[in-house]
């Protein structure tokens, strides 16, 4: 039972079905959609072949480009106070016992494999004026009437932070479980304190883990598409948002497709600069 | 004590913030009557019937319950076969197949969705139940195809390599060494799939968005034309099945290591 | 010929050559002992013997049948892991009924047959327990238990003991050879530890750099080793230059060694004598002059360290034999003609 190169046909069957599944139901949709980034939009029907670039030319107008510095800027807004929340946060958790940290991670997993819409439907009804937080704030004196929080910049981004932290703590869980508890208590024996120690030996040393995990949560977070709407107002629409309203109600695919395409490129750079940054930590 | 004392306090804030939003959903989903409340006014569990009662929101949970159930399956018969020729064979070329099922889910959701909306557009069968099993399938494969990997990593090769000696051919050995000990990676692929299936919306919506309701989508529906508690008690439904599902992973499977940590042995 | 025979065989990984044209004849049922440091070539040997590996050149017989294109599920084997691979998923009853219950044996045939094996190994009634409950002697009994559940003509085990500790490795080697003398079947063991290949071995192969340096019984190995390599890897030694002056006498540090002669054509050489039967004398005439450096009392034994004119000396004595030798005292070092090995260079 040697582990050898496949020789036979029969050592290749067992790839045949995933293969064919990959190749004709992700490889050829996605070229599909390229495809049609090219193709000229048909008023009232779909599309039709063709080769213009008019979809991307459009895509460089003042209104997109808007669309495109906001959904960045909300992205790496969300990257960075997940990350801020979730490094102390995660290396407490993996300080903490093995029957705790499992707790945890049942709820993080849970919170995490919940619907956009369940956390867009949560905190709007948080954030509302009739069942809202606010309604805790009167009886305190804090506030002379409840009020609703939403629709809002403030309330798009607290919905996407919290969509988005219990995925950034399961990033950043096997760097920080693994990393080696030595590390900690030699500072510790050389008289740091815990805090100093967290911030003069831990956070240097997982530096790169650090920029891997921002590029890896702004990718995330640049898929969000339902929280803006159901939180945010219209100017607080991303480009997953514009892409879906320009395929489903505009039926402008070709457009919609160009969209994707351009979303494509820019995750696709930014998880290759990922690997970039992950690849150099072997070496350094 | 510092130390302690810090360490609590970011737990229960971060606690906080996750349970927060739930705890009012699950507040407002207790209400007597049909008003979104909290605290709530009276006690009721009559919106948790409602969703096994009311038949729009009984058709939208079957519909949900199959498409996640058939679409997890299809991830997990992908993803077995795959992963266990790239553990037994020597073939740099065919990890392109494992990137293949990385990437839906490393970029955004609403690209996968796109292509494949117009993928069915394309060949004609955009808005067929079955074509949603498929796209979620594909979609979801990263998650059986990353336990699975981890599970046929974690076989110790000599194990196969006794077999061997004790006279077992290729077909024995995965039917009684290599099959059983990859079992609990399989089926926590496959609660995986399952959980997230059960919620996705982007891909199920543009596939099948129009001629099919799976909950998640009826939920978004319902919020454009305003609320009913419903929503709340489906909600804490899916966060209970959510939590229960990952609460048997942890139960019999190793959860840190499924997550990355090292061994069971490390803490 | 009934037994195992390895003919010119040789394993190539790239231009390293991990075996290097073996030539070996163990005759039925003879206990085998691979002996060398890591990365010799031994457990490649073993796995080739297994099937777990192919050979680059060269053919293994068994009972003069060619093996070496049969798969290894086909071979007939059984064989016990470093790793000793307990299936942890199985119970150790089910462990050792593995090789029976995929020929599909009879439910109560496999049962009678584990319980007598689990008895040859002092485990009986042990059936139903996790494997994960066992000690390391037991694990260890336990994989034994379950490579001989067929009655293999073949019994292969990769440093079967290395994971114990001193105490119960030893008392394993003594079982393990006691339960191969009942079965006879022939077993080829590896192992780097020389005690663990004296205890238990008919025949001893050493084996370095691929090749193999000498094969013989423990006692010839001891007392002839072939090589330097050999004489160094087996028990301690002391390895001493040598060279023929022109009246034909054995010189070695400067004084001739009374009774010993090298080999016709052999000018110059290696000497290598055991400690235990290095002589060491006060005021003594002949012999080599040297000063002791250190003593090492190990209570059983002492060690004694002599200088002389650079080179390290080691005597091994009994208490009793000790003498009033001090460190720091003048010794004459009696090197015994019959004790000494005249070794290539």
């Amino acid at each position: 039972m040697k582990r050898e190169p496949p020789r036979t046909i029969a050592d290749y069957a067992p790839l045949a079905f995933p293969a064919i599944m990959l190749i004709v139901f992700f490889v050829v949709p996605f070229s599909t959609m390229i495809a049609v980034s090219f193709f000229r939009r048909q008023q009232g029907g779909f599309y039709t072949p063709d080769f213009v670039i008019d979809n991307y030319a459009r895509f460089l107008s003042a209104f997109f480009g808007g669309v495109l510095g906001f959904s960045l800027m909300l992205a790496i807004t969300v990257a960075v106070i997940c990350v801020a929340i979730a490094f102390p946060f995660t290396y407490l958790l993996t300080k903490a016992s093995r029957r705790v940290q499992i707790v945890w991670l049942v709820c993080l997993l849970s919170v995490l494999s919940l619907s956009e819409v369940i956390i867009g439907f949560a905190w709007s009804t948080l954030f509302s004026r009739t069942a809202g937080i606010t309604n805790l704030l009167v009886p305190l004196g804090l506030m002379s009437e409840s009020q609703a929080l939403l629709p809002g910049i403030g309330a798009v981004l607290t919905g996407m932070v919290y969509q988005a932290l219990p995925y950034t703590i399961l990033v950043l869980y096997p760097a920080l479980v693994r990393l080696d508890p030595t590390l900690l208590e030699a500072a510790r024996t050389l008289g740091a304190s815990p805090l100093r120690g967290f911030f003069g030996i831990i956070v240097p040393a997982l530096r790169n883990t650090i920029v891997a995990t921002l590029i890896m949560v702004f990718v995330f977070a640049l898929g969000s598409y339902l929280l803006p709407q159901i939180l945010g107002r219209p100017q607080h629409w991303t480009l997953s948002v514009h892409i879906t309203d320009q395929a489903i109600y505009q039926s402008n695919m070709p457009f919609a497709a160009a969209m994707a395409v351009f979303l494509v490129l820019i995750s696709l750079a930014l998880v290759g600069l990922t690997l970039l940054v992950g690849g150099r930590k072997e070496v350094a | 004590m510092m130390e302690t004392f810090l360490r609590r306090l970011g737990f229960a804030l971060v606690a906080l913030f996750l349970a927060g939003p739930l705890i009012v959903v699950a507040g407002v989903s207790v209400n007597e009557r049909q008003s979104l409340s909290f605290p709530p006014q009276g006690f009721s569990i009559a919106w948790y019937s409602q969703i096994f009662t009311d038949p729009g929101w009984r058709a939208a949970l079957i519909a949900s319950v199959l498409l996640a159930a058939f679409s997890a399956a299809l991830a997990v018969i992908i993803a077995l076969p795959l992963s266990w020729f790239l553990w037994r064979r020597v073939a740099p070329w065919a990890n392109v197949f494992r990137l293949l099922g990385v990437a839906p889910f490393i970029l955004p959701p609403v690209i996968t969705a796109l292509g494949l909306l117009t993928f069915w557009a394309t060949i004609g069968f955009y808005g067929q139940p079955w074509t949603a099993v498929i796209s979620h399938a594909i979609f979801f494969v990263t998650l059986p195809l990353v336990t699975l990997s981890l599970g046929f990593s974690s076989i110790d090769r000599s194990l196969v390599e006794v077999a061997a000696t004790m006279g077992a051919d290729e077909r024995t050995v995965l039917r009684t060494v290599v099959l059983p000990l990859i079992l609990p990676y399989l089926i926590s692929g496959y609660a995986f799939a399952f959980v997230l299936s059960l919620n996705e919306y982007i891909v199920a919506y543009m596939t099948v968005g129009f001629t099919m309701e799976t909950l998640p989508i009826k939920i978004f529906n319902a919020l454009r034309y305003g609320y009913t508690p419903t929503m709340a008690s489906v909600s804490i439904f899916f966060v209970a099945i959510a939590a229960l599902v990952f609460s048997l992973i942890a139960r019999f499977g190793d959860l840190p290591r499924l997550l990355g940590a090292m061994s069971s042995e490390e803490k | 010929m009934s037994g195992l025979v390895f003919n010119d065989v040789s394993k190539h990984f790239g231009n390293f050559a991990a075996v290097d044209r073996v030539n070996l004849s163990v005759p039925h049922g003879t206990f085998v002992c691979m002996l060398g440091p890591s990365g010799c070539g031994k457990t490649t040997l073993l796995r080739m013997v297994a099937g777990l590996e192919e050979s680059t050149t060269g053919t293994i017989l068994l009972d003069g049948k060619d093996i070496t294109p049969v798969p290894t599920h086909k071979r007939n084997l059984g064989m016990v892991f470093q790793s000793l691979a307990l299936f942890p998923h199985l119970t150790v009853g089910e462990n050792v009924a593995y090789p029976l219950r995929i020929r599909s044996m009879a439910k109560e045939e496999q049962k009678k047959r584990v319980e007598e094996l689990l008895t040859l190994i002092h485990l009986p009634g042990y059936a139903e327990r996790p494997v994960s409950k066992l000690s390391g002697g037991q694990r260890q009994r336990v994989a034994i238990a379950r490579a001989l559940a067929l009655s293999p003509r073949l019994f292969l085990l990769d440093e079967p003991l290395s994971a114990l500790d001193a105490k119960l490795r030893e008392a394993m080697q003594v079982e393990l050879r006691q339960l191969q003398q009942k079965l006879g079947i022939t077993t080829i063991v590896v192992t780097h530890d020389q005690r663990e290949a004296m205890t238990m071995a008919d025949l001893v192969v050493v084996m370095g750099d691929g090749r193999i340096r000498q094969a013989a019984s423990p006692i010839d190995i001891y007392r002839k080793p072939a090589d330097a390599f050999v004489a160094d890897f087996i028990g301690s030694t002391n390895l001493l230059t040598v060279e023929a002056d022109s009246a034909g006498r054995a010189i070695v540090l400067g004084q001739p060694v009374p009774g010993l002669s090298l080999p016709n054509g052999m000018a110059k050489g290696l000497i290598s004598i055991r400690p235990e039967d290095v002589h060491l004398a006060k005021n003594a005439n002949g012999g080599i002059r040297g000063k002791v450096t250190f003593i090492r009392d190990l209570g059983g034994t002492i060690e004694t360290f002599v200088d002389a004119s650079g080179t390290t000396i080691v005597a091994v004595t009994t208490p009793r034999e000790r003498g009033d030798i001090t460190a720091g005292a003048e010794v004459n070092v009696v090197l015994p003609a019959d004790s000494c090995v005249v070794l290539k260079q």
